[in-house]
């Protein structure tokens, strides 16, 4: 199962770090990164695979959550399907 | 890969904007627990619910943490009783027996609690239509509904005079509850058999055993998407409606197809419908004011209703392999925060409201008026509405709740998604002579299409 994560937030040092981390500690692959500065905020998107993980999508959210806890930004973990299905035709 | 911009738009819908899956309907036929011994009926009812739906909760929680995306209702519909129940004649235990089943399903309504009469009612029916009042201020979660007329078969004055009174004695029977068991009961014309939507959900006998619908909503996204864009003339805004609304039927279109998977029953439709919710953020009369008046209710209103209600079912149905129900903008009062202020300050009033059903899905629907509205007036009220839907084929309903003890200046509170009514005027003209003639009125002559 692929699984968008998106982390937004004011941009300082660790975040990579923190989310990076916590995907590898559930053995999850990411399979593509992006990150960008859009008006002062950071954002950064990752298409990751959760196909070897036991973890349920909310789970993860929850994990990636208290991963970046501390630094001030938000996480979200969407189903792949759900971009597929709204933004393609 | 999705771009940023495509995957934060996705998130600000969910997150800001209120855009979730309203309900994911069970459609289940009962027929086959027809039985004239009351006592194996409501046996076989009991179980056949229980065993089809019995995953229906699990399920929707399952795909709600998988996707992220709020099922706000689990509702199952069934067969009109008034069909399920006329070997036997036990209606109230009908009623009894699916509050029963829903409630051990965990479910949130469970609809049906019906009866088809719009050219005429048989005995069976007849009884049926006087018990609703007991029935639904007995229960909890089952909802009603009966469709008193029809564009093919006409108006069915005696149910409308009968439907009238009982709407009374439920507002009645329910009084210390704000008279909310009319809350729970919709008189339709031109009912649909496929609707996912509470009250008026029920399971037509064009369906099949059983089926999976789902009801979308998310009035918070389009006015949201308006309110970017001040610029655009109204063709512009027409489309950018048709393009939300392609986005949001396509979230149901996922979950209903996903549902009926895990399910393992049948996919039904997706109802497209734009359903409010007190909430703020979720609003359509707000939609409406965003498109350019300064309040629902004035001159221009029923325009703009008219180009949203279209503009969502042509982005809609594109978005879905089964489009059904409803599909259109619905109008609740008591259910939508534009819609109570507007109440509130006189600034919407009920011969606005029932201009506005001609042009969009369904009708005078969660207005509450004064309790010592005569039956004759509400009978007026739903035959009035009807004609709008027999005459112009579209499905008009009239959910209205005499509110026992008050008047115009007072407001009660249904709680929940049912939200805040503030009273409004009626009409004091007496259609009491009129609604006694009873009869049926004929249908219109464009009704003979052969």
């Amino acid at each position: 199962m692929k699984a968008v994560v998106s982390v937004i937030g004011k941009d300082r040092t660790g975040i990579i770090a923190a989310v990076s981390g916590k995907l590898n500690e559930l053995d999850i692959n990411i399979e593509d990164i992006s990150q960008t500065i859009m008006q002062e905020y950071f954002v950064m998107i990752m298409l990751t695979d959760t196909a070897k993980s036991k973890i349920s999508l909310d789970e993860l959210e929850d994990a990636l959550r208290d991963a970046v806890g501390a630094l001030g930004v938000t996480v979200h973990v969407q189903h792949e399907d759900l971009f597929n299905a709204m933004q393609r035709v | 890969m999705f771009t940023q911009n495509e995957i934060l738009e996705t998130i600000d819908m969910l997150d800001n904007r209120h855009l979730d899956v309203r309900t994911v309907t069970l459609s289940l036929s009962l027929i086959d627990c027809i039985d004239s011994d009351a006592k194996k009926c409501n046996q076989k009812v009991y179980d056949k619910i229980t065993r089809v739906a019995k995953r229906l909760v699990p399920v929707c929680d399952e795909l709600a943490a998988r996707y992220g995306i709020k099922i706000v209702n689990k509702r199952i519909a069934v067969t009109p009783v008034s069909v399920v129940g006329a070997a036997s004649g036990d209606f109230i235990g009908l009623a009894k027996t699916l509050d029963r089943a829903g409630k051990a399903l965990g479910v949130d309504f469970i609809g049906g609690y019906g009866a088809l009469v719009q050219k005429s009612a048989t005995d069976r029916e007849q009884a049926f239509l006087k018990t609703i009042p007991e029935a639904l201020s007995s229960t909890d979660i089952v909802c009603g509904s009966v469709n008193v007329a029809s564009s093919r078969a006409g108006m069915n004055l005696d149910a409308i005079k009968t439907l009238g009174e009982g709407i009374k004695e439920l507002a009645y029977l329910t009084r210390d509850d704000n008279s909310f068991g009319c809350g729970k009961l919709v008189v339709f014309c031109n009912a649909v058999d496929d609707n996912p939507f509470m009250a008026g959900a029920f399971t037509g006998f064009a369906e099949g055993e059983c089926a999976v619908n789902v009801g979308v909503s998310g009035p918070g996204v389009v006015e949201y998407e308006i309110n970017k864009h001040p610029d655009y003339d109204i063709t512009s805004i027409c489309e950018l409606i048709k393009r939300t609304a392609f986005k949001i039927t396509r979230l149901g279109q996922l979950i209903g197809t996903e549902a009926a998977k895990a399910l393992n029953l049948a996919p039904g439709i997706v109802d497209l419908s734009l359903a409010p919710t007190p909430a703020v953020g979720d609003s359509v009369a707000r939609i409406l004011e965003s498109i350019g008046l300064s309040k629902v209710g004035s001159c221009g209103t029923t325009a703009a209703l008219a180009l949203l209600n279209d503009a969502v079912k042509k982005g809609g149905v594109m978005a879905s392999a089964r489009v059904g129900g409803l599909s259109g903008a619905f109008i609740p009062v008591s259910e939508d925060a534009g819609m109570i202020e507007a109440a509130r300050h006189g600034d919407i009033n009920i011969e606005k409201l029932e201009a506005m059903t001609a042009v969009c899905s369904v009708g005078l629907d969660m207005i509450a008026v004064p309790g010592d509205t005569s039956a004759a007036v509400i009978s007026a009220m739903i035959a009035d509405e009807c004609a709008i839907g027999m005459i112009n084929n579209k499905t008009t309903a009239v959910r209205v709740i005499p509110v026992y003890g008050k008047t115009v200046g007072d407001e009660v509170d249904f709680g929940g998604l049912f939200g805040t009514a503030p009273i409004m005027r009626v009409s004091l003209g007496d259609p009491s002579a009129f609604i006694a003639r009873g009869g049926i009125i004929p249908p219109p002559i464009h009704s003979f299409k052969n």
